[in-house]
């Protein structure tokens, strides 16, 4: 909602128009209220209609005109100096042991060519010239290789405040230091002129000019410029590199904590964000707090060590730790046993989805269960979900239509193709009804961390059951099979404390869940995470959460209309943490506290209270005066200085450069995706040095610059059907609206490969072909890059077999290899396009083998 | 029935209602459309009106095509591989999107890329809710009423299916259910307006293109729109439907239109089919008169 106060929102890796169309009647409003929107994205869709600039870009290269932009801004001396210098770590000096991608062909320093990882110990800042006892202590503990590990990302291990950074470092406050951030990402970005933009992306120099103008004429003290994006920056092998660019660019602009400013990261369906916050994900428990390393933490202590005392609010993480322990065990948790710390799982390694579904394939994974996922037609390279789906003692689908990861079994493409046979697949299918979203009461948490409550409007039909109706009872059951064991292996399930009221239907109260995550103590529901206690003595579901359920009230209820509130309008939901709208707000203001500008005042220090007030909940320690230095020994929130905004960092400023917690790098760097038709014209890396490959015999690789695989192809959502299509695809008012697969292919390709509007077209990558009808259009350009055109084909990826209207799945067509931060994959690859209809049968797999033996594709995957 | 032709002030007092509430209407910013269709759903669920055909057109991203029985809202998209201002108008612009460009060549980056290269027009279409509704005028059985909102509505039990209504809309707008044989259109959610609620498409519009309200405020606010957009430079903005000076005597759903009415597949110049029935019939009245004078003098003269 806090997008309409901007005066220009840059939308990149999202078509916000057609895929959020209700987040984007805000980008409407700031575009009635004067604002620029443009729209950089490789198709003219339906959001750059109403944009004020549509600027095409080859789809994967997104880094290289970030940081183009970010070459702009440093090489005019554009930056918002008083912001970047007071808030973020430009003026901190680096290791002398620090290498450049410059200095080093496209790598790091600190690169392992036989693990492919990187030891981030030459990332670190200069100790400070002064140390007290804690920085003495911790640069022994660098030295030492404990306890901050020498695996760069740790990103299984660290949740939102990155990893722990042991000292604030040494700082050069007029940036001109050599080895200081600032002078680092000048010569790291240098060579990201608008003529390597322009070679790299397609986008002309006169294009690239009025985004930078637009951009820096809309920030500064007066004006805010905000970003948006989506799974066009995530689903990529250098996705988290991606936001890093954009994060250094709205941070060099002074973007970050001020209304109308920030980076949305627009989410794909209803609580994608409190599915991150209460995560569905291997790597962290609720409120980021990381889960766990068996061979690094087999204590509490040991646990938290990492953070705990260290700078800004991660430093409370024993409070945070201990009150989750309690609300997962209740009394059995105390301080003699941990508080039941062991009955915690700890992880060996990268559990994630994909990495899961090959251990299916190989048979480590025996049972699985889907809910809200359709990871036959959703998830990438669908074969390579199917062969694992089928390869399983057991599969439990929880779903309100008969989807296809349900019924893969009996009538998938693998089935019509002969690889998988019906009567050998031992996987017994569990398929269950669920209860929509009106058939039940609970919360969803949006993009801007906002928790909107809604109750239940209908009963649902027949067996249908909510989710949370389906896991206590299963809980229940499962506690009830093992209530005689004796077995310590059974403790942490049967010492859960799991006891929720129910109401007559045997539906669990939502609200006694949410009370349950917001914490309670002594004194019944807590009112914030200060609250929390490391004593055992509070406990709480989700730190960020709690206040959600203070006063004993349900806060996310609240549904005062905007029209009757100032412009936070506060009393809509609730926004975790503690009801703050905008994070890191204390960075609204000047250094001195002061108001940036009238225009933008927000949060700013009042010397007469001796206070932060403003229109938001100040993301600070309330009575921190903004020339307050902190003792040299101080700890956690005492430890934040009055100018260090970013209380969640452990030095309190923006990280332009990242000393610690991302695996493939300090500062990011162009690579194409793992399949790309040109050669990385930035370095002599093709693709990023740190991905992940996942080596199995259905996901091979297309090799890059082949004639066989000459175009790109991108996957992407239409507002008429939802993600995988089980919530469309069935509904026949849906489906009249687009009613079949197509792909969308520029006129230039369509002459080239004689493909004819309305009739079909066969898509081919090394993992199958698929087909779908063709629409030729000017919205689709070619690129010219240098002497060549590159052409993109766009495909909508909600077809499948079942539904109304059917189709082939273009995630089927996409390989997965992985960003090493995220373990989350490229959405876009190289493919040919032929057109007519594709084989069928058996006829299929000796086609795109054909394909594969031309293309000299190894068989047994990217080795 | 009351005036046939031009500007009426009070079409509902026109039509027999004593103090009807103001007359309520659509006001359809489609500088703000972003093209969801979730006017088209929540239409249709709303109003139960039945899907009509899984058909991809090849029409852009337009498979629903036009109003009709079963399309109570409609929301077109045209592709328009030219720069932003007025085209020449020497073929409507309502072409295969693919088909028009696919032999011309954009070798060129300049030319092919950039933002005035391609402009992609969205509008969400619904019957107009005419001041003069010729609809309503031929309709026999009186199923086509006013109501005391100004708007015009089928009555599903008192239709017989006859059909004059069809070619009597200037608009195309509405439709006849084969299976069923009945005539149907957009009622503005009468049975909503009855409860103080607004339309279904108004409702559920994300970006406010689709407003509903009294047909003054609208206008208003559509003047003031308009200006806006001008003096921003968007010369090619134009009202669509607003002036009571029309041939149908102003529309209650009226429009704001990126380029001409014809490129979005409207009539540039809808005139109520029935405006001459009064002159019509006073013609025929004349030559029934003159056949009658006639005969009675052919009798005068045997007699004489």
């Amino acid at each position: 909602m806090d997008l309409q106060n901007a005066d220009c929102i840059l939308i990149e890796g999202s078509n916000m128009a057609e895929a959020h169309p209700v987040g984007f009647q805000w980008v409407m409003e700031a575009k009635k209220r004067g604002a620029t929107v443009i729209h950089v994205d490789p198709r003219f869709t339906r959001t750059s209609a109403v944009a004020d600039l549509h600027v095409p870009i080859r789809a994967g290269s997104d880094i290289a005109f970030l940081g183009g932009l970010v070459n702009h801004v440093l090489s005019n001396d554009l930056d918002f100096r008083e912001y970047v210098v007071a808030y973020t770590n430009a003026a901190n000096i680096i290791t002398e042991d620090f290498a450049d991608t410059e200095d080093l062909e496209g790598l790091f320093s600190g690169w392992d060519p036989e693990t492919k990882r990187y030891d981030p110990v030459s990332w670190h800042y200069e100790p400070p010239a002064r140390m007290s006892d804690d920085d003495v202590a911790n640069i022994e503990d660098v030295q030492d290789g404990e306890p901050v590990s020498h695996e760069a990302a740790q990103s299984d291990t660290h949740g939102s405040g990155g990893s722990p950074l042991p000292w604030k470092g040494r700082r050069d406050e007029t940036l001109q230091h050599p080895r200081c951030v600032f002078q680092i990402l000048k010569r790291h970005f240098a060579r990201y002129t608008p003529h390597m933009v322009e070679e790299t992306c397609g986008i002309p120099a006169s294009e690239f000019a009025k985004v930078a103008d637009a951009l820096v004429a809309n920030s500064g003290r007066e004006r805010t410029t905000a970003f948006c994006y989506a799974v066009g920056w995530t689903h990529h092998s250098t996705g988290a590199q991606m936001i890093r660019t954009s994060a250094i660019l709205q941070t060099l602009l002074g973007n970050i904590g001020r209304p109308g400013g920030g980076i949305l990261a627009l989410r794909g369906h209803a609580s994608i964000q409190g599915s991150t916050d209460i995560p569905t994900l291997f790597n962290i428990l609720p409120g980021y707090i990381p889960m766990p390393l068996a061979p690094l933490h087999q204590s509490l202590d040991a646990w938290v060590e990492d953070d705990e005392g260290k700078a800004g609010f991660w430093g409370n993480i024993r409070s945070y730790s201990v009150s989750l322990l309690k609300a997962y065990w209740g009394d059995a948790a105390t301080a003699e046993n941990d508080f039941c710390f062991d009955y915690l799982p700890r992880l060996t390694g990268d559990h994630s989805t994909y990495a899961t579904v090959k251990s299916m394939i190989d048979g480590g994974c025996k049972g699985y269960f889907i809910v809200g996922e359709n990871p036959a037609v959703g998830s990438a390279n669908g074969k390579m979900q199917r062969l694992g789906m089928a390869n399983l003692d057991w599969l439990v689908v929880r779903d309100l239509q008969m989807i296809e990861s349900a019924t893969f079994w009996k009538d998938g493409p693998e089935i019509e193709t002969g690889e998988l046979v019906t009567e050998e697949i031992g996987t017994e299918v569990f398929f269950l009804p669920a209860a929509t979203h009106v058939e039940k009461s609970g919360s969803f948490t949006q993009t801007q961390r906002m928790l909107q409550w809604r109750d239940k409007a209908v009963e649902p039909p027949g067996d249908c059951r909510s989710e949370l109706q389906f896991y206590v009872d299963l809980g229940n059951r499962i506690r009830e099979k093992l209530a005689d064991s004796t077995d310590e292996m059974d403790a942490p399930v049967l010492e859960l404390a799991w006891d929720y009221p129910v109401d007559e239907t045997g539906e669990p109260d939502g609200e006694s869940v949410l009370r349950e995550v917001n914490g309670t103590g002594p004194d019944g529901a807590v009112s914030s995470y200060l609250d929390l206690k490391p004593d055992g003595s509070t406990a709480c579901g989700c730190w960020i959460y709690a206040g959600v359920y203070a006063d004993e009230v349900n806060q996310a209820r609240r549904r005062k209309p905007h029209w009757e509130q100032d412009q936070v309008a506060a009393e809509w939901g609730w926004v975790w943490p503690a009801n703050r709208r905008i994070l890191y707000n204390r960075a609204s203001a000047a250094p001195d506290g002061t108001p940036w500008s009238e225009r933008k005042k927000y949060v700013w220090w009042d010397p007469e209270q001796g206070r932060w007030v403003g229109k938001d909940v100040p993301d600070f320690v309330p009575d921190r005066a903004p020339d307050h230095t902190p003792a040299p020994d101080a700890h956690g929130p005492d430890a934040i200085g009055g100018q260090d905004p970013f209380v969640m960092q452990t030095d309190g400023k923006a990280w332009l450069f990242a000393p610690l917690g991302v695996a493939d790098g300090p500062l990011p760097a162009h690579y194409e995706p793992a399949e790309s038709p040109v050669a990385n014209p930035l370095y002599p890396v093709q693709s990023n040095p740190g991905r992940r490959s996942l080596k199995t015999p259905s996901n091979p690789i297309n090799p890059s610059r082949s004639e066989v695989f000459p175009y790109v192809f991108t996957t992407y959502r239409l507002t008429e059907h939802h993600t995988a299509g089980g919530m469309s695809r069935t509904l026949p008012y849906l489906t009249e609206l687009q009613p079949e697969p197509f792909c969308e292919v520029s006129p230039r390709l369509a002459r080239e490969r004689g493909l004819v509007h309305g009739e079909w077209a066969t898509i081919i990558s090394a993992r199958t072909a698929i087909e779908a009808r063709v629409l030729v259009t000017d919205r689709l350009r070619s690129l010219r890059l240098g002497d060549r055109f590159v052409e993109q084909v766009g495909l909508p990826y909600h077809w499948g077999g079942n539904g109304l209207s059917t189709g082939d799945s273009a995630n089927d067509l996409v390989n997965v290899t992985m960003d090493p931060n995220v373990f989350i994959q490229d959405k876009v690859g190289t493919c040919d396009v032929q057109p007519g209809r594709r084989p069928r049968g058996p006829a299929l797999v000796e086609y795109v083998a054909q394909y594969r033996r031309r293309a000299g594709v190894p068989e047994e995957g990217d080795l | 029935m009351g005036r046939l032709s031009g500007p009426l002030h009070d079409v509902a007092q026109d039509a027999g209602y004593e103090q009807p509430p103001p007359r309520m209407g659509f006001f359809t910013d489609t500088s703000v459309c972003i093209g969801c269709k979730a006017c088209e759903v929540a239409c249709k669920e709303w109003n139960e009106v039945p899907e009509d055909g899984y058909l991809l057109t090849g029409m852009s991203y337009d498979n629903t095509q036009a109003l009709s029985a079963s399309t109570w809202r409609h929301v077109a998209f045209v592709e328009k591989a030219d720069g932003p201002a007025l085209t020449d108008l020497g073929m409507p612009g309502v072409g295969l999107p693919g088909a028009a460009t696919a032999g011309t060549v954009h070798e060129d980056q300049e030319t092919a890329s950039g933002d005035s290269a391609v402009r992609w027009l969205m509008s969400s279409d619904v019957c107009k809710h005419c001041t003069h509704a010729a609809c309503l005028d031929v309709c026999p059985t009186g199923s086509l009423f006013r109501t005391e909102f100004g708007t015009v509505v089928v009555q599903p039990d008192i239709c017989n299916g006859c059909g004059y209504c069809i070619p009597a809309c200037p608009y195309g707008v509405i439709g006849k259910r084969e299976d069923d044989g009945r005539a149907f259109k957009c009622t503005l959610c009468y049975d909503r307006l009855k409860e103080g609620q607004k339309p279904a498409c108004a409702q559920a519009c994300p970006t406010e293109s689709i407003q509903f309200g009294e047909l003054d405020v609208l206008r208003e606010r559509a003047d003031a729109r308009l200006a806006e957009l001008h003096a921003q430079g968007v010369e090619v903005a134009q009202l669509y439907g607003r002036d009571p000076e029309d041939g149908v005597g102003g529309d209650g759903a009226f429009f704001l239109l990126l380029d001409e009415p014809e490129v979005y597949g409207l009539p540039p110049d809808p005139v109520v089919t029935t405006r001459d029935l009064g002159s019509m019939w006073r013609h025929v009245g004349a030559a029934a008169a003159v056949l009658v004078g006639v005969g009675i003098a052919s009798f005068a003269g045997k007699r004489g």
